[in-house]
Formats: C-alpha cells, sequence, structure tokens
C-alpha cells in the first residue's frame, strides 16, 4: 500500500491545527470574504482525520484505494484548503489565491479543480449520497477504501441528508462510510436552535446509526473518537463533534456574522495572536 | 431480443440497453427510485442483480449515489419519471454531475415524458423536462422516437463520458426502425424527403409528422421529415440543410415550446439562416385521459402539423 497515514502525536495534531486557524483566517482576510466560523470549528475534525485516520497519498492523490473526505458542508473550504495544503496535496503557495480569477481554489470545491478535492460542493445535502455511490463502487470493485463525510448541524435541515441516512444502513455500508456532525450551533441566518432545531444525537440514532459524540476541540478526545467509528460495529457510526462556531479567534467565537465574512486587517492581526497564543 | 418489435414503448428499450452495454464490456450500474416496473429498470435488474439497486423513492439521494458511482469510474444510469427526473432532483444533477470538470458519467433515462403518460394527469404529465436537461451544460438530451432507436440511443450515450438525459415514452407507438437503423448521437435521421418545408419532430411526434407529411402530400405540399432524436448537440446541418432546402420550418415536440427542440432549432436558425418557423408544443398543464385523446386534445395531431407547415409555406418571402 502506497503512504497511508501520518500518524502524528497529540501535541504535533496541536500544531498543526493552529497553522491551519491562521491559514483560515488569513485567506479569508485576503480574499475578503468566505467562511471563517464553520472553518473554524472543524479544524481539530480535519486534523485528527487527515494525519491520522485517513488512508491517502499526497503524491499520487487519484490512488483508486484512497480513502475518500467528502466535505458535505462545502462552504468550508478555507479549513479544507489549508488541511489538503498542510498535508501535502498541493503548495500552500496556492492559498493566496483562494477566491480569485483564475485560482483551482473556488469559494466552494470544485471536483478535480485541485489535488484531493473529490466531490463539487456548495449546495447542503449532497455529500453523504456521494459517499454511498462510492461505497457501492468499492463493494463492486472488492476494494476497502472508506468513505469519511463532514457535514454542518444546519446542513441536517436539508432533506436529503436523511433520504441518504436511511441508505447507508439499509445497504450495510457501516464499515465503508463514517459520518461526522460538526455540531457548532450556528447557521447561515442565526442561532440553529432558533432557524431549524435540530436534534442530531436522537434523530442519527432514530435512522439506526451508532452516535459518537466528542468535546471537537479537545484532540485527543477527537482523535479517539475517529478511531472508536472506525471500529467494526452493527450500525454506521457517525460522529457529533460538539464544536464552537469560530473557535480560536475570541470575537468570532459564538458569532454567527462569521460565518461568511471577513475580517479587518486589525483583526486578522488579533485573531493571528489570538491563535498562536492559544485562546482558551 | 434481436430484432426490433413492431409496436412498443421506447421505455421498455430500456433493460435491452443496458444489457447490451454490459454485453459489449461497459462498466454499467443502474438505480431507480421505486419505479422499476414502470421505467422497466428491474429487467436490468433481474439479468445483473449486482449491477442494480433500488434507492426507494428519493430522486436526489438517487443522482447523489450515481454521482458517486461515476466519481468511482462506472457509468452510473438512473431511472424515474420525467415528471421527477430532472425536476425532482435538478439541483444534484447541477452540483454534483454537471459541474465537476465535463460532467460525471451519469446516465438519466426518464420515462413517461410528456403528456402521454395518460390518465395520472397534469402532476405526471412533464413538459419541462427537456428545458430543464438542455440547461444543463455537457448533458447530451436524446429523445427516441421508437424502441429501436431507445435501445440504441440507450447505447450510445452509454458509451461516452460525458452525463446525458434520454426520455422515453410510456405508450406503445408502431417501430419506425427495424434491427438494421443506425442511431448515431447528434445526428437527424431524414425520414422522407421533401421540398416545400421540413417538418422537425423529436419522440412520439416523429409518428405524428410521418403521418402529417401524408396529409400534406394529398394537398400538393412535400414534407421533409426529420427524427432529431437528439435535441442537444442539435444536429445543425440538418437544420440548416432543411432551411436552405425546403425554407419552411415546423418543429413538432411532446413539450413545452419553451426549452426544448424548438428552442434548439430556432437557435441555429436565427444565428445561421433566419428562416419561417411555426412550433408544435404544449404550452398549458394538463388533465387525465387516455394517452391517444390526450394527444388530441393538446392537439398533437397530423392535422394540427400540416396546418402549422402550411401557415409557415404562406410566411416565406
Amino acid at each position: 500500500m502506497p503512504t497511508s497515514l501520518a500518524r502524528v502525536s497529540i501535541d504535533e495534531l496541536r500544531d498543526i491545527a493552529k497553522r491551519v486557524r491562521k491559514d483560515i483566517v488569513t485567506m479569508v482576510y485576503q480574499a475578503q470574504s468566505g467562511h471563517p466560523g464553520g472553518s473554524l470549528s472543524a479544524v481539530e475534525l480535519g486534523v485528527s482525520l487527515f494525519w491520522n485516520h485517513l488512508r491517502c497519498d499526497p503524491a499520487n492523490p487519484t490512488w483508486p484505494g484512497r480513502d475518500r473526505f467528502i466535505l458535505s458542508k462545502g462552504h468550508a473550504t478555507p479549513f479544507y484548503y489549508s488541511i489538503l495544503a498542510e498535508r501535502g496535496f498541493f503548495s500552500t503557495e496556492l492559498l493566496s489565491g483562494f477566491r480569485s480569477l483564475g485560482s483551482p481554489l473556488q469559494g466552494h470545491p470544485s471536483m478535480s479543480a485541485a489535488p484531493g478535492i473529490e466531490m463539487s460542493g456548495g449546495s447542503l445535502g449532497q455529500g453523504l449520497s456521494f459517499a454511498i455511490g462510492q461505497s457501492l463502487a468499492a463493494r463492486l470493485d472488492k476494494r476497502d477504501y472508506r468513505c469519511w463525510v463532514l457535514m454542518g448541524d444546519g446542513e441536517l435541515n436539508e432533506g436529503q441528508v436523511w433520504e441518504a441516512a436511511m441508505a447507508v444502513p439499509h445497504f450495510a455500508l457501516g464499515d465503508r462510510i463514517i459520518a461526522m456532525v460538526d455540531r457548532n450551533g450556528i447557521q447561515n441566518d442565526g442561532f440553529a436552535d432558533t432557524i431549524m432545531k435540530t436534534h442530531p444525537v436522537e434523530m442519527w440514532t432514530g435512522f439506526g446509526w451508532h452516535v459518537i459524540e466528542c468535546d471537537g476541540h479537545d484532540m485527543a478526545a477527537v482523535d479517539k473518537a475517529l478511531a472508536e467509528a472506525e471500529k467494526p460495529h452493527d450500525q454506521p457510526r457517525l460522529i457529533v463533534a460538539h464544536t464552537v462556531k469560530g473557535k480560536g479567534v475570541s470575537f468570532m467565537e459564538n458569532n454567527p456574522s462569521f460565518h461568511g465574512k471577513a475580517p479587518t486587517k486589525e483583526q486578522l492581526e488579533q485573531a493571528l495572536a489570538e491563535i498562536e497564543g492559544g485562546l482558551s | 431480443m434481436t430484432s426490433a418489435p413492431t409496436s412498443a414503448a421506447t421505455r421498455e428499450a430500456y433493460p435491452f440497453g443496458l444489457i447490451d452495454l454490459v454485453e459489449q464490456g461497459v462498466d454499467v450500474v443502474a438505480i431507480d427510485a421505486d419505479l422499476s416496473v414502470s421505467t422497466m429498470g428491474y429487467k436490468f435488474g433481474e439479468k445483473y442483480p449486482e449491477r442494480w439497486l433500488s434507492v426507494g423513492v428519493a430522486e436526489q439521494n438517487m443522482v447523489g449515489i450515481a454521482a458517486g458511482f461515476a466519481a468511482a469510474g462506472k457509468t452510473a444510469f438512473i431511472a424515474s419519471f420525467a415528471a421527477f427526473l430532472p425536476g425532482r432532483c435538478f439541483d444534484q444533477l447541477r452540483t454534483s454531475v454537471a459541474q465537476p470538470r465535463g460532467g460525471l458519467s451519469v446516465k438519466c433515462v426518464a420515462s413517461h415524458g410528456g403528456v402521454t403518460v395518460g390518465e395520472d394527469g397534469m402532476s405526471a404529465q412533464a413538459i419541462e423536462d427537456l428545458a430543464l436537461a438542455t440547461s444543463l451544460i455537457p448533458f447530451d438530451v436524446v429523445v427516441p422516437a421508437d424502441f429501436e432507436s431507445a435501445r440504441q440511443a440507450i447505447v450510445a450515450v452509454g458509451k461516452t463520458s460525458r452525463p446525458a438525459y434520454v426520455r422515453t415514452g410510456r405508450p406503445k407507438v408502431a417501430a419506425i426502425y427495424d434491427a438494421s437503423y443506425r442511431f448515431e448521437l447528434g445526428r437527424a435521421n431524414t425520414l422522407r424527403a421533401g421540398t416545400d418545408v421540413t417538418l422537425i419532430a423529436c419522440g412520439i411526434l416523429v409518428g405524428v409528422a410521418l403521418q402529417a407529411a401524408e396529409v400534406l402530400a394529398g394537398q400538393g405540399v412535400s414534407a421533409r421529415v426529420l427524427d432529431m432524436a437528439t435535441i442537444k448537440p442539435i444536429d445543425r446541418e440538418a437544420v440548416l440543410a432543411a432551411a436552405r432546402e425546403t425554407g419552411a420550418i415546423v418543429t413538432a415536440e411532446e413539450h413545452q415550446t419553451h426549452g426544448g427542440l424548438g428552442t434548439q432549432v430556432a437557435r441555429v436558425l436565427a444565428e445561421e439562416l433566419p428562416t419561417p418557423i411555426a412550433f408544435v408544443g404544449v404550452d398549458r398543464y394538463g388533465t387525465s385521459g387516455k394517452w391517444d385523446e390526450l394527444l388530441g386534445y393538446f392537439d398533437l395531431t397530423p392535422q394540427r402539423l400540416a396546418q402549422a407547415a402550411r401557415d409557415v409555406i404562406a410566411r416565406k418571402r
């Protein structure tokens, strides 16, 4: 098997997470648009996944046996592109072109536009279905790769999510698909509980999934939850990561206005300092 | 089956086309959404159960699954009624299938197209599907006229890497072609020579156009008939030759006149050779009735096409 896992320590993962957070705020600042809040909330999930769980080969990004990471919450591109770059899929220099004319790094992901981008996204609710197709193909082709799907909690409003949620256990794809929900509690228009209240744990449990909850910003807890999800189980696994929108930057944390807004120059400098200092 | 039946629904060709593809080595999977007894997808499932699945009544999920299959290298067919595919899952077709570079290899086969679905009434009668499908940039869009052309069209779209939309129909229609016919994607087929006007039709209206040409012949009018099964990409050469050589065009389709075959033909003429044109289609929502009664109700008849032809001929300069 080609290169698969990086297998790094929790301390190293935390250092990587800092770099990713700095990339996120810098990219959104440079583009003067983008979605920092739901990117910052997903950092620990993404870093733990890409360095310790996702079997991938950045030098051979279309290796047919690779695990697939499917970003269903497609607006979280700053987090996604940063992780792909930091993991070696492409140069970090590309990040400065985020959202600009001529860059492969569009505001929402465009499949195959840059190495590692597995699915076109931006319209919510489509990732889990895509993973089902990839996984059924793997079964036909006798491959053992796994699909990891990251959804937002606001995204759970979309009906297609639940069409797919019932299909995964129906097709017995539990050992091929692991789903994750970034439960940051905020969606585009405001707090999720006021826009459209969902009950992720009860809803996914009711659809026949085994739900694993974790503190989405405790790197050790996240890493452990992902490892638990990889263990065989008679139900498909879904991780509900309890997170904070805008995590790591004081004025973005739990602030709905930073779902899709760029910082000013002064705010960027404050954000970078807070991330470096490890705001807790 | 080796020879084309004399009377069959175009939807009946779907499983035969799929089986042809598998036998020719194409790595096909096919998905249905609880309408497989009507789309005829279940027959493929009986022959190749490992290559067929049902996702229940969930068209959006069906499209996403097909996109995933295609991303993993499969040629993924999906089937439903034209009232639901593409309408119920248009965003999934756009984002997950059409927008990845060049489009993913997902082929929609939508049965029960147009008003001849019959008794189920207006909600089941798709008259917008071609407008939606032709708006998806990498998609080929095909409306075959009979069993043989439908079977070959399914094979043809299955051999490209592009996404496609093939519309089939519910009622049994008389065969136009036999097994010696060779369908070509993107090419019109001239069914009748003529010099005064050209009737350009697709789907069930091809047979109606042939009858209209007979009516016109009895009135001393020489009508050419083109089977324009592929409405996107349209056969520009055939349209322009018809305009040059007959000077008047009638388009006929079981679809609203906005966004379907007529729109595609008119664009070619407007860009290269403005020519009098008349559009025959369905510009109102329907009602229940037997399929052939509905053709009369919507005036999709040889007499109407013949009248449209005479009217457009009168507009020649």
